[in-house]
């Protein structure tokens, strides 16, 4: 389905349009019509994806790469569609480049375990950020008590924008992976990752990118971003759970031994020998979530339909509008001004728990992710216990922002 | 706004703003930490124990929600001159009634105060705000070293 026709990428997204696009958004909650402020945590479901879900199970449903039956052709055909629809959208080289995964924790997991562990050695460094997620830095922790080697923490400033000297200082001869998040879920920050991945690739260091919070909401190409690997979530850009990307540059997922073993990843198998699929089978043991892929495939055809730059400029102007109707609010703190900010704002409220907050703004109708949002040391670093975020995809407008604020207002009230 | 109202009751706010027993004990025998992973909540209760087994003084620390807080306050309130073991019945009789479903009877005589703790039972996310205090009393009775969750 193609929305070219209808808006173009230059015109700017229309979002009370886009709103009718997502089913689930006609539902209320508590009485009231709901404000879904969370799509970081996931998006919800537009019609293609669902529709394209349905059809895949009614129509095409069979097992991959293994019948010579019509099922299996046609759902082969579609699986592989969306895995060459999904490396173009990242700018990938090749489909081949492109591994499914359940998810961005899987991708992460997968460098972690396929390529990192065997390759570092003790006094070797695996250098993260202090903005990751939880994803970000418990498989590198794993991978260096593995190895010996070494994690270091590249700090931020309140802002929640990395300090550029650190990093500088703490890129080496001994770093050899980068794993850094392209856009923070915490607090919205997007990095300067190709700056910093020129750097670290030049160091000799393998750059690992958790794209999960940017690829909903921006152009991406994996090439000009200088990236060595960069895993994505499905559910976060408008398709099903449970499906991700992990893109890895060829040569160096072919030079990678599987993580998993069984079916589908084997080129052929005797009791003394198995000789290993190449890129992207041989990360593919099993059956995969085909109804999964199918689904990222209709999403990716969805946001290509929007235009990438006209749900980037779409957001960021909401961002923006979001930001400064939330500074007009005494008594609320943003946690985070980062010079460029993408998908979420970060914020607390004078005397009012974000639990509490949270609680109050659900019975307003307005979903918004409170807590610590998986990333623990971003909340050491501002030494609070949790935050609110709201969180934005295309459907929403500025009479969402309005409805939180409101809501935010009745809720410091309630509180006082 | 009905069912907020039952949840953050006029007790529960003053709790919350004004904690009770706020602070370090000097001679505590027994102490824990609770920690809820879902929103970062932590708490430490400590316990001054005399040796006829009797509760004579209950105090906190730490960072929590409204709930959490009004309910670490109220619990140490209530346990001033109780019996370990009145205690142990009392963490019974409240955990049950917030774990409850909503309309279920509730024993508002044994509870007492602690009543006004049950508009959790509308709110299931929220069951383990309530709860918090309480599971870290348990381990400090009980001896646990380790931070107990609520997970």
């Amino acid at each position: 389905m193609s929305r070219k026709a209808e808006i173009p990428a230059q015109a700017g997204l229309d979002p009370a349009e886009l709103r009718r696009d997502f089913p689930i958004l006609e539902r209320q909650v508590h009485d009231r019509p709901l404000v879904y402020l969370d799509s970081a945590a996931s998006s919800q479901k537009p019609r293609p994806v669902l529709d394209a879900v349905q059809r895949y199970y009614t129509h095409h449903h069979s097992n991959v790469h293994r019948g010579v039956h019509e099922l299996s052709v046609e759902a082969t055909d579609l699986y592989e569609r969306s895995r060459e629809r999904v490396a173009a959208f990242i700018g990938a080289e090749s489909a081949r480049e492109c591994v499914f995964v359940r998810g961005t924790t899987e991708g992460l997991n997968l460098v972690a375990q396929a390529w990192a562990r065997p390759r570092l050695e003790p006094g070797d460094e695996v250098l993260v950020t202090e903005m990751e997620h939880h994803s970000n830095i418990v498989p590198w922790q794993q991978v260096c008590r593995q190895t010996g080697a070494e994690l270091r923490v590249a700090p931020m400033d309140d802002a929640g924008d990395l300090l550029a000297d650190e990093f500088e200082a703490l890129i080496g001869p001994r770093t050899r992976v980068l794993a850094i998040t392209q856009v923070s879920n915490a607090l919205g920050t997007v990095n300067p990752v190709a700056e910093l991945a020129q750097r670290a690739r030049a160091a000799g260091a393998v750059v690992v990118v958790d794209g999960a919070q940017a690829v909903p909401h921006r152009p991406v190409d994996v090439r000009t971003l200088g990236a060595d690997f960069y895993a994505f979530s499905g559910h976060k850009m408008y398709a099903p759970t449970g499906i991700g990307v992990l893109w890895g540059r060829l040569e160096l997922l072919e030079s990678m031994d599987p993580w998993e073993g069984g079916g589908s990843m084997i080129r052929s198998v005797t009791f003394e020998e198995t000789l290993f699929a190449p890129p992207p089978a041989r990360f593919e043991a099993g059956t995969p979530h085909i109804a999964g892929c199918v689904g990222l495939g209709a999403a990716v055809e969805y946001l290509e339909g929007l235009g990438m730059d006209a749900v980037r400029a779409h957001e960021e102007a909401l961002l923006e509008y979001c930001v400064k109707e939330l500074q007009a609010i005494p008594g609320l703190n943003l946690i985070g001004r980062p010079a460029q900010r993408a998908g979420a704002v970060s914020f607390t409220a004078d005397g009012v728990h974000p639990h509490d907050l949270g609680t109050f703004l659900d019975r307003e109708g307005v979903a918004v992710r409170v807590g610590h949002h998986c990333a623990q040391p971003v909340m050491k670093h501002y030494d609070i216990p949790a935050t609110a975020r709201a969180s934005f995809g295309v459907h929403n407008g500025p009479d969402d922002v309005d409805a939180l604020c409101r809501s935010i207002r009745g809720a410091l009230e309630f509180f006082a | 706004m009905s069912e907020l109202r039952d949840l953050y009751q006029e007790v529960i706010r003053d709790h919350s703003r004004n904690p009770r027993n706020f602070g370090k004990l000097d001679s505590a025998t027994h102490r824990a930490e609770g920690y809820n992973p879902l929103c970062g909540d932590e708490l430490a209760l400590e316990l001054c124990v005399d040796e006829g087994r009797e509760i004579s003084q209950a105090c906190f620390t730490g960072r929590g929600c409204a709930i959490s807080t009004a309910s670490a306050s109220l619990l140490t309130e209530a346990l001033c001159g109780k019996s370990v073991d009145e205690a142990e019945v009392l963490f019974e009789t409240f955990h049950g009634a917030v774990t409850a479903p909503p309309d279920a009877p509730t024993d508002s005589e044994s509870l007492g105060k602690l009543a006004c703790l049950l508009g959790v039972r509308e709110f299931p996310m929220r069951v383990k705000c309530a709860s918090l205090a309480w599971h870290t009393l348990q381990a400090a009775v009980h001896g646990e070293t380790d931070p107990i969750t609520t997970e």
